[in-house]
């Protein structure tokens, strides 16, 4: 099998970027998106040419690392689906495919198909916790926990902050993942006495990054390769105004 | 090099109470003068990060990923032990602690076991706390599933995702910490060398995996939580990124490492699919809780598996081990795995694979119920093969998993070199020769929260630690080190790539030194290592600058420390003349083709020196006292 891959190609950050063409032969249709841009990888290194960089490690679609938009779809065209886990099954054999990185005003690039997604982890530090000492925890079954919630928390602590939703999204939002967190924690007991100045801090900062507002458009949920729904926003934007309303974590 | 394991005397019950009692305290005000590095922010780093950080030490946090999240910590599917009897199953303490000891045949200290069981139950509470969503029975308390090599519940889970979500917890106490100025978190950055000054650990040399640059950092006290090394063979469960270069780089300053030859190989793993593979992927050992697992019974039967009847399917695990089935530890059911893919009667393309069938799990559950329990390990695994496991059999093979070998470390988990401390499973200490299912994450939380935080303590408030500079000879002269072995890697401007070596190597690797191994193979493969690793360095081809984000570049450092550890690895295993756990010789076998264990001459942590560059290491035994469990015969049957 073979595929004609039309790829970003930055040196740095400040570079200009363009769109380069690469014929990637000796593919099999069991390989993954990943494994097939190895491949080019090793054909590109023998013919004394820079690799194409991209993001990827636990290559199980649980780490987050990876991600790139494959023909104008975050992730490729598979549902709930991140590009390790993409096999080139789903596509013709010598079909166009056109990569590029995660593009967003806070996902600067790094080089190639690498953004620089540290805005996210600055959400989650501005609250995206509870507060909780190690060793200062009562005994796992000392507060009930409905078996609903708690899978419904997990639904949304499902979240591997890949930026899929923040790429798909015209605005360039970080609701579906600032949601999720606020949901996760949200929806337990245990996340009750920091639930507002949670949602509070947590919106602060997604805006101080430069992500853009939230318009209910749904091209979040639509690749988000772990399902996460659009409910989460809801959430988010009910505990937010609940913590504006009394005040709670206002910087 | 003297090995002192610090284990403290009197009965084991009291032995980690006793020891934080007599261990000296730091002055809250002065914790705040203390730096301390944490390299890698998984389960045991990232834990161990944030609760440093709690009790107000300044510290530095490295990871190679772009965010701390990434560790592969989070890969982990099954689930975390603990000694909760919630269940009301007979669970204890004493019970986790015999089971750890044994599944690990007896190749484990016992002390250190003991204190995992004991801790095992606090981490569950402080998980709960954080807001890991673990699973809830209808009445809202935790739910429990059992595990392969014990038999009672003690296993709590999130889903298939336990690892995602403790990593998650542990990010956001990491988060917290960074958010409240008692960490800094340095993402994208490498360590590459260890610097040793008047015999101690006192800081680090990395690159800044997005300029290339080499730096120097200081600390009074480095603590690695860096993983595993599985990735030696290549092919692997393992993330991609996942390397040993940290802890290869510490034994090269005289760090001993302990048991290498002890490497786990994971029986439940999706078949290797082609030669463009590039990992293999794990399917969680709790499918064995339902799953069964099978071959048909006849050499060479090629007939898809619905049509193969049930008197000629040989449910091997069930047959030869009736009281666990296929609930017996891993090492005992990847070895049966190949005896029976080897005698022919494998399955799928290349037979390098056997039946994990749900159809009567299915039959007698429903299949919602299974749904529930396995819905997103089912819906990888058929995104993956593209088969329904719904409707036909898994196919399933065995692959390195986890190493249970790692740095040499004492009670207190320091290494042999004072102020190096090591946690997770880039130390050896509590799965001796093989590790039970849901140990790691235990053992890597343990580590994290509840002991580093105290010894560490203890080891500063020890001594008076003179102050240091990144311009010290010691840091120049290891900076140098470094830019050196980049250059060479950037200069050599060969014909094959980093991946063609890596590739060979791993081959190499898992042929002699993987599920079974013999003195004849592993002196083979010594000698093709070491002519691998010459070629290596004359003809390996890195495209591209150190000033930069260069990622073939970042491979190639790896994969050279692999080679060295490769060869260790095997000089390990040649010298240990006896099976245990996942260290099969085959010239120690039961007649029924069991691992021979040979207590009387080899009961000892195997403690490796480096010496020098191309010079045969030195072995110093640890010997092991098994006052509580007794060294039997482990019988799963």
């Amino acid at each position: 099998m073979r595929l004609i891959l039309h790829i970003w190609r930055q040196r740095e950050r400040n570079a200009r970027g363009r769109m380069e063409r690469y014929e990637a032969r000796d593919l099999n249709p069991d390989m993954s998106m990943l494994e097939a841009l190895d491949v080019l990888n090793e054909q590109l290194i023998l013919a004394s040419e820079d690799p194409v960089a991209f993001e990827h490690d636990c290559r199980e679609g649980i780490c987050g690392s990876c991600g790139f938009v494959i023909n104008g779809r975050a992730h490729g065209p598979l549902a709930k689906t991140t590009v390790c886990q993409l096999t080139l099954r789903h596509f013709k054999d010598g079909q166009e495919l056109y990569l590029e990185p995660w593009r967003a005003r806070a996902f600067p690039v790094l080089r190639d198909l690498i953004v620089d997604r540290s805005p996210v982890d600055r959400i989650i530090a501005a609250g995206g916790y509870i507060s909780v000492r190690a060793g200062s925890a009562p005994d796992g079954n000392a507060i009930p926990v409905r078996k609903e919630d708690a899978e419904r928390a997990m639904d949304a602590a499902a979240c591997i902050g890949c930026g899929a939703c923040i790429a798909a999204c015209p605005n360039a939002s970080a609701s579906l993942f600032t949601g999720a967190k606020i949901t996760h924690l949200g929806l337990l007991p245990q996340g009750q006495p920091e639930r507002q100045t949670r949602a509070m801090r947590m919106v602060v900062q997604m805006n101080l990054e430069g992500f853009g507002q939230c318009t209910n458009i749904g091209e979040c949920e639509a690749v988000c390769p772990k399902g996460i729904r659009l409910e989460v926003i809801a959430r988010m934007n009910r505990d937010f105004l609940r913590a504006r309303w009394t005040g709670s974590g206002q910087p | 090099m003297q090995l002192d394991a610090r284990i403290p005397s009197g009965p084991i019950e009291k032995a980690w109470d006793k020891c934080r009692f007599e261990m000296k305290l730091v002055n809250p005000a002065n914790k705040r003068k203390h730096e301390i590095i944490v390299v890698g922010s998984g389960l045991a780093g990232g834990s161990g990060a944030a609760t440093l950080a709690e009790l107000g030490y300044h510290v530095k946090c490295f990871c190679f990923q772009d965010s701390p999240r990434r560790a592969h910590s989070i890969a982990a599917q099954g689930g975390i032990n603990a000694a909760k009897n919630y269940q009301n199953d007979g669970d204890s303490i004493y019970r986790l602690f015999y089971d750890t000891v044994k599944g690990g045949d007896f190749r484990a200290r016992e002390a250190n076991v003991y204190r995992l069981a004991q801790i095992s139950v606090n981490i569950i509470d402080q998980c709960v706390a954080q807001g890991v969503p673990f699973a809830r029975e209808y009445g809202g308390m935790l739910a429990n599933r059992s595990f392969g090599g014990a038999q009672v519940s003690r296993t709590f889970y999130a889903r298939g995702q336990t690892g995602q979500q403790l990593l998650l917890g542990a990010y956001q106490a990491l988060e917290r910490q960074v958010d409240a100025g008692r960490v800094r978190m340095f993402p994208r950055t490498e360590m590459l060398d260890l610097v040793v000054i008047d015999g101690r650990a006192r800081g680090i040399v990395t690159r800044d995996l997005v300029s290339g640059a080499i730096e120097c950092h200081t600390a009074d006290a480095v603590v690695l939580g860096t993983g595993g090394y599985g990735n030696v063979y290549y092919l692997s469960t393992n993330a991609k990124g996942s390397n040993c270069t940290a802890i290869w780089r510490a034994y090269r300053r005289g760090a001993a490492f302990a048991n290498p030859c002890f490497t786990q190989i994971h029986p439940t793993c999706i078949p290797v699919s082609g030669h463009y593979q590039s990992k293999l992927t794990l399917m969680s050992e709790s499918l064995r809780n339902d799953g069964r697992i099978w071959v048909p019974l006849n050499k060479g039967d090629k007939r898809p598996a619905n049509e193969i009847p049930e008197n000629e399917r040989d449910y091997y695990l069930e047959r030869r081990y009736p009281s666990f089935g296929n609930l017996v530890p891993r090492d005992v059911a990847s070895r049966n795995t190949k005896a029976v893919c080897d005698d022919g009667r494998g399955v799928g393309e290349h037979g390098l694979g056997v039946y994990l069938d749900f159809s009567d799990a299915i039959r007698r559950l429903g299949i919602e119920k299974i749904r529930e329990r396995y819905g997103n390990l089912f819906e990888m695994y058929q995104r993956i093969t593209d088969e329904d496991p719904y409707r036909v059999p898994m196919r399933i093979y065995p692959a390195i998993h986890y190493t249970m070998g790692g740095l040499w470390v004492d009670y207190q988990l320091m290494s042999t070199i004072p102020g190096l401390f090591v946690v997770g499973e880039a130390n050896f200490s509590d799965h001796g020769a093989n590790r039970l299912g849901a140990s790691a994450l235990m053992q890597g939380l343990s580590d994290g929260y509840f002991i580093i935080p105290y010894t560490i303590g203890d080891y500063l408030a020890s001594d008076r630690l003179e102050k240091v500079d990144p311009g010290d000879a010691a840091f120049t002269a290891a900076r140098e080190d470094v830019a050196r072995r980049t250059r060479a890697l950037l200069e050599a401007k060969g014909t094959r790539t980093v991946d063609s070596f890596h590739r060979e190597l791993g081959k190499l690797v898992w042929d002699y030194c993987g599920m079974s191994r013999n003195a004849a193979g592993l002196t083979q493969a010594i000698g093709k290592i070491r002519e691998l690793r010459a070629e290596y360095w004359r003809n390996v081809k890195v495209n591209g600058a150190g000033e930069e984000i260069n990622q073939s570049l970042e491979k190639a450092g790896r994969v050279a420390d692999f080679f060295e550890l490769a060869e260790l690895m095997c000089t390990d295993a040649l010298s240990r003349n006896e099976s245990c756990g996942a260290h099969f010789r085959e010239e120690y076998q039961t007649p029924d083709g069991e691992a021979l264990r040979d207590d009387e001459n080899f009961s000892f942590v195997a403690a490796w020196e480096y010496t020098g560059e191309c010079q045969a290491p030195k072995l110093h035994q640890e010997l092991l006292a098994f006052e509580h469990v007794h060294p039997s015969q482990r019988s799963y049957k």
